[in-house]
């Protein structure tokens, strides 16, 4: 399977009469795409607003991020069950305008939604104060239950970044980046001498609106599998995640994961990348043991020497990932953990809630009960109110002046276990 | 001008002698004694001891605070700017008294301190978060090593500088997690320690896993017909409108909530704090967390003596294990106290 990206490169946003992208500018008809999401008769009112890098301007509560594109060429559609029909993705071309995206927000389950603030210290946390950001406002008719609620506004996010991208069709790339995936047979006759290493991908499948979506079908469902890279970055994972903000992965970090993106530019050179196998991280015990050892028969059917497992979410699937870790090592797979630590606010409590002797290589993405202060913004899209519910916040977290004290749980990707960041933690 | 410091050591080390004298009350001397001549070379110009206080192990292990009181006046009396205390290496008398008042000094006058013991000194544990420790051998024949360490650590605290990672400043860690950004994102970080784990190359991983305690399960309850029995849930269950405040992620406290004639969770009456679900489910009927209903069901069949009148609850969502482990202590206590034969314990 190969695929192109075709990357116009964005850089700011603004309302005009067409859309299109031109010297790096995206305009936007607000009319068009207000009215092409409340198309949804679920949806009462569609407010759209932009937010640019430096801007005094916090967004709360943030639901999802997601980055546009849409197909080119090539089988089916971005966002396979969302946009379009199932058909499987990741050949061909793709069109993304990288630099900007689209972030939901509206009142959904009161705590689970993030802060993103585009400039001030919690700006440096959170991958979304570096795009250029169109902010869909959502208000839904009356009587629609929360996880119906949920889908809706999922929807409208994958709507309005593939309206966005598939407007910019007729505009030329500024990069145009190639990705193989060959077929088993070459994959594994290729670079000899150099290491098999697989990525085992972990999908929040927790319930109760902590969902991921493969191709439409709920990860929950799933017996872990293997995917192609490249259907990876035509969004054939999204998120359907209302969990703590800091470590849940967005759509935007589904189609831009940054494991595959290292796995790819060390392939050949120190690595072969052979794989990416998907799990899910349900709650039951028989769940666990089933979708690790499956996913562990998985890696040794490709023959692997190594994996790198990331985490998605903290507390419950910590048991997911420590069962995915001992099983592969005992099985001679090498193995390093991405995860992220709940080490208290003073940092003094031990970071995970499960553990192995085998995780002897675990990379974090720092500890998400750190607290912050973020200062008041000029404007605020969302409702600020939110902030003494959602996780991370707590009573008292807004202040009079429009300052917020959080942890860094509430900010949105501030954690990314899928490695995202540059933060990590370190024991003093 | 040369920063000043108060130097606390033993009788051991100060000549008066060893165990026989470890008796020996607190008193101050001008200037270096014992140890204090090594670290007068360590420290050069830029930092200078007028004072030594020397204290027999015993006489402080008996006088812990008022000993350290002591000190504090002493470092005040000579307008010192730092402590250094011992090193002490792995005695356990002296090492606690480096320890304690190296912490107490930090507290009252929040001025740099210092001392050095070995890694598993008991001063190490009971002070190691709160006071910067550089890492000793097990005997004075580390004074070498320690001396320079102790004063690199010193001077840099002085001048107001950070100190780098444990390992670089030959300092024992704290124990504490710290968040820092890296050079590389994540991602990169965990392809490249899987490639030098590949290699067999040495990596160093960003945590190290800790150790879990293992409570052993009690015996089964013999007659569950005239037991008391408890709910705890860490589902977050609260009466309506949360009047402890209990946070939806992170919980820093927990309730305790009176059931007296209660034999229903009613919607509107009770609610869930906890941030980490989707809550219609559990505010359309509370029981599905905390059942109370079967409870008191069971308690009228004479399936069980009773339900205790009152329950207790947290959330469970991104709560550090160790405010987790304070709240089961403390409502564990009160549960004996209150004479609970068994706890019904309820997660989301």
């Amino acid at each position: 399977m190969n695929l192109e990206l075709h990357k116009i490169a964005i850089r700011k946003l603004e309302w005009g009469p067409r859309t299109g992208a031109r010297d790096h500018v995206l305009t936007i008809n607000k009319e068009e795409l207000v009215s092409l999401l409340l198309e949804d008769p679920a949806l009462r009112k569609v407010e759209a607003e932009l937010a640019h890098p430096g801007d005094s301007v916090r967004i709360l509560p943030c639901k999802d991020a997601v980055e546009p594109r849409c197909k080119l060429e090539g089988p089916g559609e971005v966002f396979p069950g969302w946009i379009g029909d199932v058909e499987t993705v990741g050949q061909g071309k793709t069109l993304v305008l990288e630099g900007a995206a689209v972030l939901t927000t509206g009142r959904l389950v009161a705590p689970q939604e993030g802060i993103v603030d585009m400039s001030g210290p919690g700006a440096e946390y959170t991958p979304f104060s570096k795009t250029c950001n169109v902010v869909l406002v959502f208000e839904p008719v009356e009587g629609v239950e929360l996880h119906e609620l949920e889908a809706v506004y999922r929807r409208a996010g994958f709507r309005a970044a593939h309206y966005l991208a598939a407007c910019c069709k007729a505009d030329k790339p500024d990069t145009v980046e190639s990705y193989a995936f060959p077929p088993m047979t070459e994959a594994m006759s290729a670079f000899p001498g150099l290491p098999k290493v697989a990525y085992l991908y972990m999908l929040q499948s927790q319930g109760l609106l902590h969902d991921t979506w493969v191709y439409g079908v709920d990860a929950k469902k799933i017996l872990p599998t293997m995917i192609s890279p490249t259907e990876v970055m035509d969004g054939a994972i999204i998120s359907g995640n209302c969990v703590s903000a800091c470590d849940k992965n967005s759509t935007y970090t589904h189609v831009n994961n940054p494991v595959i993106k290292s796995l790819y530019a060390h392939h050949g050179k120190d690595i072969n990348f052979v794989g990416v196998i998907i799990t899910n991280e349900n709650v039951t015990l028989a769940d666990k043991k089933r979708s690790s050892s499956y996913a562990v028969k998985l890696a040794r059917m490709l023959g692997v020497d190594g994996l790198v497992i990331s985490e998605e979410g903290f507390g419950n699937p910590d048991a997911d990932l420590i069962m995915n870790c001992w099983k592969a090592e005992r099985a001679g797979i090498k193995t390093v953990l991405i995860t992220d630590e709940y080490a208290g606010r003073d940092g003094s409590s031990q970071s995970l809630a499960d553990s192995c002797p085998e995780g002897n290589a675990c990379v974090t993405a720092g500890n998400a009960n750190e607290v912050i202060v973020l200062p008041p913004m000029q404007k605020v899209i969302g409702e600020p109110a939110t902030a003494d519910v959602i996780a991370g916040g707590f009573f008292g977290s807004l202040r009079e002046d429009g300052s917020m004290e959080v942890e860094l749980q509430a900010i949105m990707g501030a954690t990314s276990e899928l490695g995202f960041n540059r933060i990590g933690g370190r024991t003093l | 001008m040369a920063y000043r410091v108060i130097h606390y050591i033993n009788q051991f080390f100060a000549g008066i002698g060893g165990e026989e004298k470890a008796d020996v009350a607190p008193e101050v001397r001008e200037g270096v004694v014992g140890p204090g001549m090594a670290l007068k070379g360590a420290l050069g110009n830029e930092a200078e001891i007028v004072a030594t206080f020397i204290c027999g192990d015993n006489h402080f292990a008996n006088n812990m605070e008022a000993v350290s009181a002591q000190v504090v006046e002493a470092a005040r009396k000579y307008r010192a700017d730092a402590l250094i205390a011992g090193p002490a290496f792995n005695a356990g008398r002296y090492g606690t008294a480096c320890a304690s008042v190296c912490a107490a000094v930090k507290n009252a006058l929040d001025i740099p301190v210092v001392t050095a013991l070995y890694r598993e000194n008991p001063g190490v544990d009971l002070f190691r978060k709160e006071i910067p420790i550089v890492e000793a051998a097990d005997s004075a024949r580390g004074m070498g090593k320690a001396v320079p360490a102790l004063a690199r650590v010193l001077l840099k605290q002085l001048k107001g500088e950070a100190l780098g990672a444990p390992a670089e400043e030959g300092l024992l860690e704290k124990g504490i997690r710290q968040n820092m950004f890296y050079e590389q994102p994540g991602a990169e970080r965990a392809v490249s320690m899987l490639i030098k784990k590949l290699k067999g190359e040495p990596f160093v991983t960003e945590y190290a896993m800790p150790v879990f305690d293992r409570v052993t399960p009690r015996p089964p309850v013999a007659d569950m017909r005239t037991a008391r029995i408890a709910l705890v849930t860490s589902g977050g269950i609260v009466p309506f409108g949360n009047p402890d405040h209990i946070a939806a992620s992170s919980a820093q406290n927990f309730g305790q909530y009176d059931i007296t004639g209660v034999t229903d969770l009613l919607q509107g009456k009770y609610q869930t704090a906890h941030g980490g679900y989707d809550q219609t489910y559990a505010n359309q009927d509370p029981d599905r967390v905390l059942p109370v209903d079967v409870l008191r069901d069971l308690e009228k069949e004479g399936a069980i003596g009773s339900l205790h009148p009152v329950f207790y609850s947290t959330v469970g969502n991104g709560t550090a294990v160790a405010k987790a482990k304070s709240f089961g202590i403390e409502i564990g206590k009160r549960l004996k106290d209150a004479q609970v034969q068994a706890v019904i314990l309820t997660s989301t």
